[in-house]
């Protein structure tokens, strides 16, 4: 079967290999000395295995009542599509077992409409697994290089009708032009994407609304002390609203529009509520063990930044018993009796913590801005 | 003699008499023993601090003290039940009602467990009692935990700021750190999720009358009952946990599906 017409010196095949089988066991391997051959020798294409459908007529009728049965699912599928289209209501719902409560009408459709496409095409490959001819062919690939006579008129052609006849060797300057046109048909594009990217950020990593205001790129807010603000009630907080182990989420005022009615608030309201929310917590003043954490605190109830350090998720996640705070994308745990130290986790920097008092009505205001900035780390940053 | 008799200085004759004799002990002990300590009256009693009081010495008081007022292990500084005084009728109502107490297992957390050991009529009893050490927080009204009396966008507002970061957007539940968690709550009754919020059970902060109003209380729970009614128009919801199921789904089954049609595809038919 498999031809050993390879030039080599290597020693014969041992007669005990080719004795008495119609197969060769050695499968035609030579024991050779280590060179290449020439050539390599054609394995050939596999021994063709003729499939059921071609021995058998009745194997050959059956695939064809298969393929006919999957054509004929098809069409079951769209006209039940059509039917179920109209018949059932949009808000209708089914509570099926393992999926539980859906739409019904989604999933009708879904499944017809999956049977009528499933059927054209399933089919399809049945029919071409089991009827259509399956004889191996083999098409020669032509070498690709074309013939040198080709070559020669193809450079011909560039030459003389497309150099010479289009007179560009003769007039340097449409060369010249033509280039410098084609050049700069980069540079709106280049342009546009470069020069829409927006304004740096100047200051506005370091400013937050607390400082007193907008504090976008460019801006230069001028602290006052700005109440804390439910959010999203938008309503001001009393000392006495804070309890022992509550945690209340907190925008400064002037930034959050009206929880119903949603008018009012600040332009870019999702940029400064990024940086500048802070949640609130009441500890009992004697577990708290950082002197400064006490002091920019009011009577055991401190305001800390709620952007991790790490990469600036909101740290929502109050632990009440445990006084932890935990950022729920990469698990940073704060210890907020210690000033926000990051006791585990990827975090490198404890929270800041905006210094409170009570204004004399009673609301907690911020005594001060955040003295450093809020959130993860980046390349201006003081200490990383 | 029989065979019985004949064996009867075999070598494992001792143990299977040792065998039967627990055997007949344990049978003994489980027919006369005495029931648990109830010192339950009947379901009709009314609820009165008093029925409360010989209720909690009979269950609690072993943990919590005889008068509710804590009591400490033998290791310093541990606690096997906290002080009762303060946490009023609302906090019992929820940490009985729920199964959480008493206290079923040791771990990080009290676990929910949905057979209750007390009826109700038991339980408000013992609220009632604890209420009377010191003032505390109330079981809420019908009115105050009613959800068709809440604003459900509210509700969402209210609760994607305070709640989701732990209980997960679609209140499917979440985890704390070493092994604590924020259960499910979208199958919650009405009045339990608003004591919870009261009195915040374990870790849970504390969501009183200065942090949450109850009108704020009542549309997160119109939110909460919205959440568990409406469908899912894509059908599995995979237990709204977001993009962990989804991608195991799609990569086990979507690939698998594609997988084995690409190996049907390229084998040869029979």
């Amino acid at each position: 079967m498999n031809e050993q017409d390879t030039p080599h010196t290597g020693t014969d095949v041992t007669p005990a290999a080719q004795h008495g089988t119609a197969v060769r066991l050695d499968e035609g391997h030579v024991v050779g000395e280590g060179g290449l051959p020439e050539r390599f020798t054609n394995p050939g294409l596999p021994h063709h295995v003729p499939r059921m459908a071609d021995l058998d007529d009745g194997a050959a009728e059956r695939a064809e009542k298969q393929v006919a049965t999957l054509f004929g699912i098809s069409i079951l599928g769209t006209i039940l599509f059509v039917v179920l289209y109209f018949v059932i209501p949009v808000e209708a719902t089914i509570d099926l077992p393992g999926v539980g409560l859906t739409s019904a009408s989604n999933f009708a459709l879904g499944v017809t409409l999956a049977l009528s496409l499933l059927g054209i095409g399933f089919g399809a490959v049945h029919w071409a697994k089991t009827l259509m001819p399956d004889h191996e062919v083999v098409e020669d690939r032509h070498p690709m290089r074309a013939t040198d006579e080709n070559r020669h008129k193809v450079v011909d052609i560039l030459r003389k009708d497309g150099g010479e006849d289009s007179q560009i060797t003769r007039r340097p300057l449409i060369k010249y032009t033509l280039g410098g046109a084609l050049g700069l048909f980069a540079v709106p594009i280049a342009l546009q994407v470069g020069g829409s990217l927006g304004p740096m950020p100047q200051k506005s990593l370091s400013l937050t609304w607390w400082n007193g205001g907008p504090s976008g790129p460019g801006q230069e807010p001028t602290f006052t002390p700005m109440r804390l603000m439910r959010d999203p009630e938008n309503t001001p907080i009393r000392a006495d609203d804070v309890t022992i182990g509550s945690a209340l989420h907190v925008m400064p005022e002037g930034l959050l529009p009206d929880p119903v009615t949603h008018e009012g608030g600040t332009e870019h309201v999702l940029e400064e509520k990024a940086k500048a929310a802070v949640l609130l917590m009441r500890l009992d003043p004697k577990q708290i063990l950082s002197q400064k954490e006490l002091d920019w605190g009011y009577e055991g109830i401190v305001a800390y930044s709620k952007i991790c350090t790490h990469v600036g998720c909101p740290v929502g996640l109050y632990e009440q018993q445990t006084h932890h705070l935990l950022c729920p994308c990469h698990q940073s745990t704060f210890d907020v009796a210690r000033d926000c130290k990051v006791i585990f986790g990827p975090a490198a920097r404890p929270l800041p913590q905006l210094k409170i008092t009570v204004d004399d009505e009673g609301y907690l205001v911020s005594a001060q801005p955040f003295m450093e900035p809020v959130g993860p780390s980046f390349w201006e940053r003081e200490s990383p | 003699m029989n065979a019985l008799a004949a064996r009867r200085r075999h070598p494992a004759a001792i143990a299977v008499l040792i065998l039967l004799g627990l055997v007949l002990t344990g049978a003994l002990y489980a027919v006369v023993a005495p029931k648990p300590a109830d010192a339950a009256t009947s379901r009709a009693a009314a609820q009165t601090a008093e029925e409360g009081r010989q209720l909690f010495l009979a269950n609690c008081a072993s943990c919590h003290g005889k008068n509710a007022e804590g009591r400490e292990t033998g290791t310093p500084g541990n606690i096997a039940g906290p002080s009762l005084a303060g946490v009023g009728a609302a906090a019992v109502d929820f940490q009985m009602g729920t199964g959480r107490m008493p206290l079923t297992q040791p771990g990080v957390q009290a676990m929910e467990q949905s057979q209750l050991k007390f009826s109700q009529e038991q339980i408000d009893a013992i609220g009632a009692y604890v209420a009377s050490l010191a003032p505390g927080p109330e079981v809420p009204s019908e009115e105050m935990v009613d959800p068709t009396l809440g604003n459900v966008a509210l509700g969402g507002q209210l609760y994607r700021v305070n709640c989701a970061m732990c209980h997960n957007f679609a209140a499917s539940g979440g985890a704390l750190t070493r092994g604590k968690y924020a259960p499910p709550i979208r199958d919650i009754s009405s009045t339990h999720i608003y004591e919870a919020m009261q009195t915040g059970p374990q870790s849970m902060p504390v969501f009183g009358e200065g942090n949450l109003s109850s009108e704020s209380k009542r549309d997160i729970i119109a939110y909460l009952d919205a959440l568990g009614t409406q469908e899912n128009p894509g059908g599995m919801s995979l237990g709204s946990l977001g993009p962990v199921t989804e991608g195991l789904f799609a990569w086990v089954f979507g690939l698998g599906i594609l997988v084995a049609a690409a190996v049907w595809l390229g084998s040869k038919a029979a």
